[in-house]
C-alpha cells in the first residue's frame, strides 16, 4: 500500500482537488510545476541555504534523560521549537515563497489560526520583500494580539475574517476567496497538509525535513536509522506530515498520531477528527471532517489554537482508515499537565499543540529498550497567557 | 424534454434568478419560487445552504448563514418543494456545493430531484473529473442536467472540455471574482464574452455575477443566451422581504 500521494493527489480514497472552477487555472498551474521547481538543483540549493543558515537546522534531536526515566523507556525529542519563529511552520513558509517567486507571484496570502503560521508567512514575506495579507478569523484575532503585533511588524496586514465561525476554517475560506478574486499575481501559502491536490504532498515535501534529519542523527546517537515509533501532535497535520514522512514505507515503525480530544471526545467540544469525523469535502479536499448529518461543517473545540481544525489532512485520513497510523486523543488537562512535566523535567516549555504529544506516556506504555521519537513543533512562549490562567501562576 | 433545454430552445434572452432556501424565513421558499415564475422569469436556482460557501461573497455567505439558523436542512427543503410541481412549469435547478449533497448520498439526492421535478444542478465544487468518473451516469439515469462554469482564466482546451460534458448551458463567470463582488463590466469583460462566442460552443452560455440591473444584464446578454441574478436579488429580499419581488424582475426587463 502506497502512503504518498498519487498523480492526482490522492492517499486511498482521500485527497483530491474538489475545487470551483475559479480556482482551477491557479491549483492546475501549481500541480504542473511544483516536482519540477522543487527538483531543480537552484531551488534546492537556496531552500537548503535558508534551512541551515535563517531557520537554524538541523534542529537537533534532544534524547531526554529524565523523561525517558520517568517513562521507563527512551524518548528522544526532535526540536522543531527551535526553529526561527518558534516552531516547523517556517520550514514550509520558506518552501513556498521560493515557490512563488519561481511561478512569478508578487503577492502572498494565507491563513492563520493561533497565528503561527500567519507570523511564519510574514516572516519570509519580508526576508523576500514581497507583500503579505493574512487573513485570521476575528475570534482569533482577539485571543492572539501577540501574534497579530509580530504579523504587523513584519509588514504584513492582518485582515479579519468576519463570516461564519470567525475561527480557523472561516480564515481559511476568506483566504480561498481572496484567490478567486486575485488568480494571476497571487500565490497562496497553506499552512498545513490540507487543502487540494498539490498542497497536502506539497507541504508535506517540505516539512519532511524534519524525519530526514531524524534518520541521520538517529544513526549517529542509536546505531540505526529507525525508531520503534514516532509521535507527533495532529491538527492539520503538518508536523506530524513531517516527522512520518520517512517513515511512512518503514512497516517496523509505528506512526502515533495525537489529537486534541479538548474537553473529552464525546463532550461536544472536542476535535478529535479521527474519532468524531465521516468522509466529505472540506477546503478542496476529501477527506474525514466534523460535520453534521445534513453535511455542514462543526467548530470544533480545543485549548491549543494549532489543533482547532475541523478536518484533518487526507495522508492522516488514510493512516488512520488503513490502519497505518495508531490515533490516540488526548484532553485539554492531559496536555497541560505534560507542558508543565516537561518544563519541570526538561526545561523545556512546549507549545501546547506539542503538550498533546507527551501526553500519550501517561497511559501508552512502550518498552524500556523502544526508541520514541516525538516531534516538539514548537515551543510555548505563545501559550504563556494559557499556561498562567490554567495554572493560576 | 427536460424544462431547461425546453427553455433554452426559446428565441429570448434568459433571465435567471438565484436565492438562498430558507431565506429570509424559513419557509419563503415556495412563494418566491411561484412569484418568480409569475413574473416572468425564465429559470430560478434554488441554493441548499451551506455552512462554507467558497465561491461566494458576503451576500450569499450571510443569506445561508441565516437559512441554515433558521433550520434548512437538505431534507426539509425536498419537503417543502414535494409538490412544486402542481402549481410551477419554470425550469429549477439545485445550486450548492458538494459535500451535503455526498452526505446525502448522490444518488439519493438525484432521485429526490427527479421525484420532486428538479431539472438540473450546479455544484461549483464538483470538479469535472471527478464527476465524469463517479457521477455522470447517476446524473444522467435520473434525468438532470450538470452546469459547468466557466471564468475568464479558463483556458480554451478545458472549456472545449466542458462543452463537451454539457448538456444544456454553461454558467460563465464574468469575472475573477466571488459572487456579490464585481457590479458592472469593462472591457475585459466585453472581450471575454466576445472570445467565448467567437468558439462556437455546442452549448449556449448564461452569464453570472456581476449583474445586477437592466443595464448589466443588456451588457451580459448581448453575446450570450442570458444572465443570472444572485446577490442583488438577495439584497433585495433583505430589504423588501418576499411581497415586492415583482419590483425587482420588472427593473430588469
Amino acid at each position: 500500500m502506497s502512503y504518498h500521494a498519487d498523480e492526482r493527489g490522492y492517499y486511498g480514497e482521500f485527497g483530491g482537488a474538489y475545487i470551483p472552477e475559479m480556482l482551477y487555472p491557479n491549483c492546475e498551474e501549481l500541480r504542473q510545476n511544483y516536482l519540477r521547481i522543487m527538483a531543480e538543483p537552484s531551488f534546492q540549493e537556496e531552500f537548503h541555504q535558508l534551512l541551515k543558515d535563517y531557520v537554524g537546522r538541523p534542529t537537533p534531536l534532544y534524547f531526554a534523560k529524565r523523561l525517558s526515566e520517568k517513562y521507563n523507556t527512551k524518548i528522544y525529542l526532535k526540536r522543531e521549537d527551535l526553529c526561527h519563529t518558534g516552531a516547523h511552520k517556517v520550514n514550509n513558509t520558506i518552501g513556498q515563497i521560493l515557490m512563488a517567486k519561481k511561478l512569478g507571484k508578487n503577492r502572498i496570502i494565507a491563513e492563520t489560526g493561533a497565528g503561527q503560521h500567519g507570523v511564519a508567512t510574514a516572516t519570509v514575506c519580508a526576508l523576500m520583500g514581497i507583500k503579505c495579507v493574512v487573513y485570521m478569523g476575528e475570534i482569533d484575532i482577539a485571543r492572539q494580539a501577540p501574534n497579530v503585533a509580530r504579523m504587523k511588524m513584519l509588514g504584513a496586514e492582518v485582515r479579519p475574517a468576519l463570516s461564519g465561525s470567525r475561527t480557523l476554517k472561516d480564515a481559511t475560506n476568506e483566504a480561498i476567496r481572496d484567490w478567486i478574486n486575485n488568480p494571476v499575481d497571487t500565490h497562496y501559502i497553506i499552512g498545513s497538509v490540507v487543502g487540494p491536490h498539490p498542497y497536502p504532498d506539497m507541504v508535506a515535501r517540505f516539512q519532511s525535513v524534519i524525519s530526514e534529519e531524524v534518520k541521520s542523527q538517529l544513526l549517529e546517537k542509536e546505531g540505526r536509522k529507525n525508531p520503534d515509533y514516532v509521535v507527533a501532535c495532529v491538527g492539520g497535520g503538518s508536523n506530524a506530515a513531517g516527522a512520518f514522512y520517512h517513515y511512512l514505507d518503514e512497516a517496523e515503525v509505528g506512526i502515533i498520531a495525537v489529537e486534541a480530544a479538548g474537553k473529552g471526545i464525546h463532550s461536544g467540544e472536542s476535535a478529535a477528527t479521527s474519532a468524531l469525523g465521516k468522509v466529505g469535502i472540506i477546503h478542496g479536499s476529501k477527506t474525514l471532517l466534523m460535520q453534521t448529518a445534513d453535511g455542514q461543517i462543526t467548530e470544533p473545540y480545543s485549548i491549543s489554537a494549532g489543533l482547532d481544525y475541523p478536518g484533518v489532512g487526507p495522508l492522516h485520513a488514510h493512516l488512520y482508515v488503513s490502519g497505518r497510523g495508531e490515533f490516540i486523543s488526548i484532553t485539554d488537562d492531559e496536555a497541560m499537565k505534560a507542558g508543565l512535566g516537561l518544563c519541570e523535567l526538561e526545561g523545556i516549555i512546549p507549545a501546547i499543540e506539542s503538550s498533546h504529544a507527551l501526553a500519550i506516556f501517561e497511559d501508552r506504555k512502550f518498552k524500556e529498550d523502544d526508541v520514541v521519537v516525538v516531534n516538539l513543533s514548537g515551543r510555548g512562549d505563545k501559550d504563556l497567557q494559557n499556561y498562567i490562567d490554567y495554572f493560576g501562576l | 424534454m427536460n424544462r431547461i433545454k425546453q427553455k433554452l430552445q426559446e428565441d429570448k434572452k434568459i433571465l435567471s434568478i438565484y436565492f438562498t432556501a430558507g431565506y429570509p424565513k424559513l419557509d419563503d421558499t415556495v412563494k418566491i419560487i411561484q412569484d418568480l415564475e409569475k413574473n416572468g422569469v425564465d429559470l430560478i436556482e434554488i441554493g441548499l445552504p451551506f455552512s462554507d460557501p467558497l465561491a461566494d461573497g458576503p451576500t450569499i455567505q450571510e443569506s445561508s448563514t441565516i437559512a441554515l439558523k433558521n433550520g434548512m436542512h437538505t431534507e426539509l427543503l425536498f419537503e417543502q418543494l414535494k409538490d412544486i410541481r402542481e402549481t410551477v412549469s419554470i425550469p429549477l435547478i439545485i445550486m450548492g456545493y458538494f459535500n451535503p449533497i455526498f452526505q446525502y448520498g448522490v444518488e439519493a439526492f438525484c432521485q429526490k430531484c427527479k421525484d420532486i421535478g428538479i431539472d438540473g444542478l450546479i455544484l461549483p465544487d464538483l470538479p469535472l473529473d471527478v464527476y465524469q468518473e463517479e457521477y455522470e451516469t447517476i446524473f444522467k439515469k435520473y434525468g438532470l442536467i450538470n452546469v459547468f462554469l466557466i471564468t475568464p482564466q479558463t483556458g480554451e482546451a478545458r472549456i472545449r472540455a466542458i462543452d463537451k460534458a454539457s448538456d444544456g448551458f454553461i454558467y460563465m463567470v464574468s469575472s475573477a471574482s466571488t459572487t456579490g463582488a464585481k457590479s458592472g463590466f469593462g472591457a475585459e469583460q466585453t472581450q471575454y464574452f466576445d472570445r467565448v462566442a467567437a468558439m462556437e460552443l455546442n452549448n449556449p452560455q448564461i452569464v453570472g455575477f456581476g449583474i445586477s440591473n437592466a443595464e448589466t444584464f443588456d451588457q451580459a446578454t448581448k453575446n450570450t443566451k442570458g444572465a443570472i441574478i444572485g446577490s442583488a436579488f438577495i439584497k433585495h429580499l433583505t430589504q423588501n422581504g418576499v411581497d415586492h419581488i415583482s419590483d425587482f424582475v420588472n427593473q430588469i426587463r
